[in-house]
């Protein structure tokens, strides 16, 4: 019997979707034929807007762009800002900034690990992962006064010192949540159901996600170890000692055993932080907001986000604010080439598998 | 199966609102804000990412000098919570409070004047009376402030660069002028600093355009920034040195850390353009062919002259000096405001066309009569030049400290003793007493020499400013606070030999008037062998005929309207005479009013 191909439209409502986005398929029975991705449901005219605010007015708006990491974009827009700038940032600053990447990235994960435990029916699981991300908001909290929009990595350093206390909570948190790792393995990681839902899905090969483009998760899952933190460090990531996890399978499974890797080697490069941290300043003065002028001059700075290679593409022509602002955003290939290419010939039900194994923040995708 | 304990543990959620937690100490939530630190200034509402702040005039708040009587107003609909109006206000008076809950039904009520619990006792509570199902705007916890500012983190910069100066030793053994300027980098640096509040500039009297040329300068535009301050203030040069600064008292930078050095940055400018006019490129109006004549070439006269010269009038000056500048020429010690920039402002004014008659002194060399008959309109800026004596015994022994001052300045310099008495404590006695040190310094180099003075008000209300009090004492000036000179002793040569001084209980009266009072029986005998007097100067009014009938006002100063007029008609007065700050730039403020008062009358006919 001869079927029809049906246009079906995996939209923003939807129960598996990710966030405020869309996907349009052509399918033929259960199988995708092709697949369209439609960001834009959350364009917010970022890049655009920058161009009209000052370069301290900024630094409040880049961590909107990525709602569950807001630490990244803060980091990429600061490490813009002070390479156009030549602003110098205090040893200290850098180390915290460490601290508070790290633990963004745990957090960010650990929203991860929810996002596809639940997809996967494993509530228990999800539960767990979204407590501890909740107690993280609590240390965030402490730290920035804010729980999910930082507003903390600021050009020049960062925007205040530890609080008194703050790395034996941040120690202390580590350690339950480290305690807590074999009962996330038993009930998840090593499950035999995860393991068949899991493996063989959404499975890219290396070569073409170095053509498509894909960084952090997907790229490492296919064995390959690019990390920005070790093949072009940043704040001091060349005085810490850590491991880039990789998986050969480039598949759902490997890619969510990275993540869960990862985190080990983040809770590591916090400790790390914490013992190594110098004392001493952690702000360098940036100049009067309202006459602040950086000279002509283009950047391209990235940073490793917890989804892969964020850069950003700044360029001053002498003024007051950017002149051109362009993010390179790891969800941008992630959701949408990789995407579009992995759900060819997927079958439906695979569809929110695939997607939420790509790691992919909706809101990074169209700024 | 592993999973099955977590059945048995607390669970970590909690059953709000039954329960509820604490923010954390930085939280970020609603506004705070100190209507009694608050200043005004708007540099919130500027700063503001999403335009959340508007500045709201205030009625019931009586602005006071450096003050707007407006307060920031919230709109939460717009507000990010980031917190960078914490970070930039000066003060120091806005802040983030722990509270963030606010439910009402209405949007108005989204926008909001934040006040704090010291000036809004209705919205702030008591931790025991905070109810969590009224929480709003209008009902918050009191004493719950979170993200506050911080000045190792604020936008702005409270620290000034600092002035370059020569050294000590130098200072007390010449009369270079004491600082050196700011180079380009320094000074741009310096201008980087300005928030452009504008408040200093409702605080000058002469209302420079301060932010603009501050700017300029910044912008590396010195010529603009000259043109910008010529607009208001023509004589830079002098005022770069010695402007009694009332704008930087009231910098918004000033609250918390180190005022911007906005008199420096007008010397800067007006030393960098080594030649105004081509770099200015003011030309005079089409002539009116109206005449005044102005009296007086210092501050007040000099800007007198420009103002009604650009207008096209035909302006001659009369001084009694043989050079331009009035108090400015003989008055500051060289040390603050060498000759040269004097020149360099009166020789400007002059190349604009502005006749200058010096050596003459009015009502001696030329009758005030005919200047009235002669010329469409008079300016009086005669200043104080007349030194106030103490009329103690044998005070006739006395230098008076002008004439002391003119002397160095004009003459060849005064022989000074190695045992000089100054009194006074106002900035005048500081000069006169921090010249005769370097004269002493100079004149006697190898050998011990002293100079002291008599002041009779205490350390706490000396008239003279902090910065002349601290170069004084750094340089070696013995003070004698609260001391009223009683007599001048003389040695049988009858040459002076010492003070007699007794002490003062008070100096002034319960109304805040001039009344010492003193403790007849406590003296004390200073040793000296000159003693100049600094006590204060008057002016000298006779040449102007009993039958005009000048009048003046209850603190004997000259009086005058709105447009700067005096009890006699086309002549006005400006300067010293008339206001009681008695400095250079308020004379400015005052030749500007008269300016437009003069070009008033004059077309009138």
């Amino acid at each position: 019997m001869s079927q029809r191909e049906l246009e079906l439209f995996f939209g923003p409502q939807h129960i598996g979707m990710v966030g405020n986005f869309s996907i349009t398929l052509n399918v033929k029975g259960d199988r995708i034929v092709e697949a369209k991705a439609n960001p834009g449901y959350l364009h917010r005219g970022f890049e655009k807007l920058m161009e009209y605010k000052n370069w301290t007015q900024n630094f409040p708006m880049v961590c909107r762009i990525n709602v569950i990491e807001p630490d990244s974009m803060e980091m990429v827009y600061a490490m813009a800002v002070e390479s156009l700038a030549g602003i110098e940032v205090p040893e200290r600053a850098h180390y915290i900034r460490m601290i508070v990447l790290e633990l963004a990235r745990l957090a960010s994960h650990l929203f991860g690990a929810w996002a596809y435990s639940n997809m996967l029916g494993f509530d228990t699981v999800a539960q767990w992962a979204m407590a501890y991300r909740d107690y993280m908001l609590d240390l965030f909290e402490e730290l920035v006064g804010g729980r999910v929009y930082h507003i903390y990595i600021c050009p020049g350093g960062v925007r205040r010192d530890l609080p008194d206390g703050f790395e034996e909570k941040v120690m202390k948190f580590l350690q339950a949540l480290g305690g807590h790792v074999p009962d996330f393995d038993a009930a998840f990681f090593n499950n035999r159901i995860f393991y068949e839902r899991a493996k063989d899905i959404g499975k890219i090969d290396a070569e073409e996600a170095v053509e498509l483009g894909a960084t952090g998760q997907v790229l490492r899952a296919v064995g390959i170890k690019y990390d920005i933190r070790k093949i072009e460090p940043y704040a001091a990531y060349n005085n810490i000692d850590f491991e880039v996890p990789v998986r050969e399978d480039g598949d759902a499974y490997s890619r969510l055993w990275v993540i869960r890797d990862e985190m080990l080697q983040s809770a590591s490069i916090i400790m790390q932080c914490i013992e190594k941290m110098p004392k001493g300043k952690v702000y360098t003065r940036t100049p009067n907001p309202f006459k602040w002028i950086i000279p002509e001059g283009e950047t391209y700075v990235r940073v490793e986000s917890s989804r892969g290679e964020l850069g950003l593409y700044m360029v001053s022509n002498g003024g007051n604010r950017p002149y051109r602002v362009h993010f390179r955003t790891p969800s941008f290939t992630n959701g949408i080439l990789i995407l579009e290419k992995l759900l060819e010939n997927a079958s439906i039900a695979d569809v929110g598998n695939i997607m939420i194994s790509l790691y992919v923040v909706a809101p990074e995708i169209d700024r | 199966m592993k999973a099955a304990k977590y059945l048995f543990m607390k669970p970590i959620t909690f059953t709000f609102p039954f329960q509820t937690r604490e923010a954390s100490q930085r939280y970020r939530g609603f506004h705070l804000n100190d209507w009694e630190k608050c200043t005004g200034c708007g540099n919130c509402a500027d700063i503001c990412p999403n335009q959340a702040i508007t500045m709201t005039e205030i009625p019931e708040i009586e602005a006071k000098p450096g003050e707007k009587n407006e307060r920031p107003q919230i709109d939460y609909g717009r507000c990010c919570f980031c917190g960078l109006c914490v970070d930039i206000c000066p003060p120091g008076s806005l802040r983030l409070s722990r509270d963030y809950i606010h439910i009402d039904h209405a949007t108005d009520s989204f926008v909001y004047l934040p006040k704090d619990e010291k000036n809004d006792r209705e919205r702030f509570v008591a931790k025991e009376d905070y109810s969590l199902f009224q929480a709003s705007l209008a009902h918050r916890k009191e004493d719950y402030e979170g993200f506050v500012s911080d000045l190792d983190f604020t936008l702005f910069d409270p620290q000034r660069v600092e002035m370059p100066e020569i050294t000590l030793k130098e200072r007390k053994s010449s009369f270079i002028e004491e600082v050196i300027g700011y180079s380009k980098e320094e000074a741009k640096e310096e201008a980087l600093r300005c928030l452009e509040c504008k408040l200093c500039e409702d605080a000058c009297p002469a209302h420079l355009k301060i932010h603009d040329y501050i700017r300029a300068i910044y912008e590396d535009k010195p010529d603009e920034s000259l043109r910008k301050i010529f607009e208001d203030n023509p004589i830079p040069a002098i005022c770069g040195r010695i402007c009694m600064k009332h704008c930087e008292d009231v910098c918004s930078l000033s609250l918390r850390g180190e005022a911007l050095s906005i008199r420096w940055l007008k010397r800067y400018a007006s030393d960098t353009i080594a030649e105004y006019k081509s770099a200015l490129e003011i030309k005079p109006s089409k002539p009116t062919g109206k005449k005044v004549a102005i009296i007086g070439a210092g501050p007040s006269g000099l800007s007198e002259a420009y103002f009604l010269r650009l207008k096209g009038n035909e302006v001659t000056v009369f001084d009694s000096l043989p050079e331009g500048g009035g108090m400015m020429l003989i008055g500051p010690p060289p040390y603050r405001l060498p000759v040269s920039s004097v020149e360099k402002d009166v020789n400007y004014i002059a190349s604009l066309g502005v006749k200058f008659k010096f050596n003459t002194t009015v009502g001696k060399d030329i009758l005030f009569e005919d200047l009235l008959r002669s010329y469409d309109a008079v300016y009086i800026a005669i200043g104080t030049h007349v030194s106030r004596s103490t009329r103690v015994k044998n005070s006739e022994k006395c230098m008076p400290a002008l004439d002391f001052l003119s002397e160095n300045k004009l003459g060849e310099g005064v022989k000074v003793g190695k045992e000089i008495i100054v009194i006074g404590g106002g900035n005048v006695a500081l000069d006169v007493a921090r010249e005769a040190l370097r004269l002493q310094n100079i004149q006697y180099p190898n050998e011990e020499t002293v100079t002291k003075t008599v002041s009779l008000e205490d350390w706490d209300e000396m008239p003279a400013t902090e910065e002349e009090i601290d170069g004084a004492k750094e340089e070696g000036v013995v003070f004698n606070p609260a001391w009223g000179p009683k007599e001048v002793k003389l040695d049988e040569k009858g040459n002076v030999s010492g003070l007699l001084c007794i002490k003062v209980k008070s100096v002034f009266d319960e109304q805040g008037r001039f009344h010492p009072t003193f403790y007849e029986e406590k003296e004390m005998l200073l040793k000296g062998d000159m003693i100049i007097e600094a006590i204060g100067q008057g002016s000298d009014f006779s040449f102007i005929p009993e039958n005009l009938k000048l009048e003046f006002t209850e603190r004997r100063k000259v009086k005058i309207d709105e447009n700067g007029q005096t009890s006699i008609p086309k002549v006005f007065a400006g300067g010293d005479i008339v206001n009681i700050n008695l400095d250079a730039v308020t004379a400015i403020a005052d030749a500007k009013v008269a300016a437009e008062g003069i070009d008033k009358v004059l077309l009138k006919g």
